[in-house]
């Protein structure tokens, strides 16, 4: 397929339709709603299921009901709205059923605003719902990046029985760039052995999340555990820009990422020797990688759109073995590569040694200088 | 000395759809009545193995021990909405919710709204016995009037609780619903007038009429506080005045036809 001029929305939306989605179930939120229109006009001339829920509360139990028949489905929206369905995902994944869902992020907490942020990193890397699960996390940086991530998240959700969610923030949806799409798959109408679509000539089967029995439950949670075990081993996905004789290494995932991606190139421009590290998994995080990274390299720099919430990821994998230092940029403020070079810039000229305090402290005493 | 013998005749057993299991409701509570209802249709209609019931949260969470079908189990609220996400995908199957008072009308009264306003071609059962039975007997929001409850302890004040919600009649004026009747459970020929609803509830969704509903008035003896027997009594001399019977919308092919 040839290149193409794509908004990221439609993007996403028109590589799941590719992917062999069956059904989408969604409700209108920026900076998202473009792909429940596109969603709108391309899955009923396939013949295939859209419905515009009430809320996201019923589109996340729609997605559920139509994920327990062994459909390929989807649900899309934004922060405040997936903060709504966090009530479906935590029973979906109790239910151990593959479901994909995006979450275009925008600037929070509460109504926030429509511009682009990365405040939900904890939210959908914890899991964000009730109870011990982990959601595969995927966190594109560009449109193309969102289409392909979007067809691996079917994927990966079918392989492990689990969710994937495509982590991108409010540019990636909103910004157009060439990108290929994928060739149009068939709908896979074969139907997985645990699905409940009608008991003909079998035992009745139940798909449910409860488990009544304390011992069965911590069966249940074992068993995910396990599942995810394989997926931290098998999954890990980052790309890495100069890294060989770094001294130095950005850490930055998403939107952030790229930009930091200009930093570090102006950086080399300027004899800084300077790498990049941009995890595509959030969850799992490339934690071993950034271990290794540090025993050569002299200092960290994590940069993000919100207050640090991988940072302390980041912290917890280096394990004190390099100094880190943080910028961040909030509440739908996108940060400029000048921003990040003129930190890149600062640890170069005295690169910090300490790895007692916290990043986020400092941080925060340099960014006050805004009030 | 001649002696006769007769045949013996099977004349009541248990329907297939309904499983041979140990039930966990409360004795005399009328949740088994209206199991055994719906799983006759099932069985009369030929529809036990094309079925995905929809289980809710409350008493009800297991009903789906007790048939012998595929379930799924909804959060608190959600069966319409997951049931839409069944049915929509499995157009040809029969999907039907299982939820109580508290589900429905409480924490559930979006979800409902919708899917009938949608006319989502599925039945819902709705059992209404006017309390939360699974948490210990809290007010619902169909709980009467001076009704005393664990969290209405004094009776239900309407200055501060509310008023009882009708769901049939409001439910009716939603023109995507094809069947909307309210029946009891309380009494034999009401019981058998249940089952008929039931039937043409089923009969709606395969003839795909859009979204069909049988709210079955029901006890809760445990909670209310009463014997089984004064429990049925309280259904008609308490419960029908507040919850009238009746059809409130059955559309004219559904009228049609007889069962």
């Amino acid at each position: 397929m040839a290149k193409e001029l794509l908004k990221g929305n439609v993007a996403i939306a028109e590589a799941a339709v590719r992917a062999g989605v069956e059904a989408y179930f969604g409700y209108p939120i920026t900076p998202q709603t473009e792909l429940l229109e596109h969603m709108a006009k391309r899955m009923p001339e396939l013949d295939r299921v859209f419905v515009q829920a009430e809320s996201e509360v019923a589109a996340i139990n729609m997605v559920y009901g139509a994920a327990c028949t062994g459909a390929r489905v989807m649900t899309t929206s934004s922060s405040p709205g997936v903060s709504l369905m966090m009530e479906g995902i935590s029973y979906i994944a109790g239910t151990e059923i593959p479901m994909v869902m995006v979450d275009v992020m925008r600037g929070g907490p509460g109504l926030g605003n429509i511009a682009p942020s990365q405040g939900d990193y904890n939210q959908m890397v914890r899991g964000g719902g009730h109870g011990d699960y982990f959601p595969i996390v995927l966190a594109p940086a560009s449109v193309q990046e969102a289409i392909d991530l979007t067809v691996l998240a079917f994927e990966l959700a079918e392989k492990y029985r689990t969710i994937a969610v495509v982590l991108a923030d409010g540019s990636i949806g909103q910004m157009m760039e060439p990108a290929e799409l994928p060739e149009m798959q068939e709908v896979d109408r074969q139907t997985p052995d645990w699905a409940t679509n009608g008991a003909k000539g079998r035992e009745k089967r139940l798909l449910s999340s409860i488990y009544l029995q304390p011992e069965d439950e911590e069966k249940t949670n074992l068993r995910m555990l396990k599942r995810w075990m394989e997926i931290e081993a098998n999954e890990v996905r980052f790309n890495e820009y100069f890294v060989d004789d770094a001294e130095f290494l950005v850490i930055g995932f998403g939107t952030a990422g790229r930009v930091a991606y200009s930093a570090v190139r102006a950086a080399r421009a300027e004899g800084i020797k300077v790498g990049l590290l941009r995890p595509i998994t959030l969850n799992p995080l490339p934690s071993e990688r950034m271990a290794d990274l540090a025993e050569k390299a002299k200092a960290f720099l994590v940069v993000e759109m919100n207050t640090g919430q991988m940072l302390d990821d980041v912290r917890l994998a280096v394990s004190g073995k390099a100094p880190i230092e943080f910028y961040g940029r909030l509440g739908g403020v996108v940060p400029f590569p000048d921003e990040i070079l003129e930190q890149i810039r600062i640890m170069a000229q005295q690169p910090p040694t300490d790895t007692n305090g916290h990043a986020r402290q400092r941080w925060f005493e340099r960014m006050a200088v805004l009030d | 000395m001649e002696s006769t013998i007769i045949e013996p005749e099977i004349i009541y057993e248990r329907p297939e759809a309904l499983a041979d299991t140990v039930t966990h409701y409360c004795p005399g509570c009328t949740h088994g009545t209206a199991h055994r209802l719906v799983a006759e249709v099932l069985d009369e209609m030929g529809l036990q193995e094309k079925t995905v019931g929809v289980a809710s949260v409350g008493c009800s969470v297991f009903s789906y021990n007790y048939f012998e079908c595929d379930f799924v189990e909804a959060p608190h609220g959600r069966a319409p909405a997951m049931a839409t996400g069944v049915k929509r995908v499995l157009p040809d199957h029969t999907v039907f919710t299982y939820q109580g008072d508290g589900d429905l009308v409480s924490i559930g009264m979006g979800e409902i709204m919708h899917a009938a306003a949608r006319g989502e071609n599925f039945t819902v059962v709705f059992v209404n016995n006017a309390i939360y039975g699974m948490t210990g007997g809290q007010m619902a929001p169909t709980s009467l009037p001076g009704m005393v409850t664990t969290s209405s302890p004094l009776g239900r004040d309407v200055e501060t609780t509310g008023f009882p919600i009708r769901m049939s009649e409001i439910i009716a004026n939603l023109d995507g619903a094809s069947y909307v009747v309210r029946r009891s459970l309380h009494d034999a020929a009401n019981v058998r007038k249940s089952k008929k609803a039931l039937r043409l509830a089923f009969e709606a969704q395969e003839r795909g009429l859009g979204f069909s509903m049988v709210e079955l008035l029901s006890n809760c003896p445990t909670n209310w506080s009463m014997t089984a027997k004064d429990s049925l009594t309280f259904i008609k001399e308490k419960m029908i005045p507040v919850y009238p019977l009746g059809d409130f919308k059955v559309i004219p092919t559904l009228a049609e036809l007889r069962v």
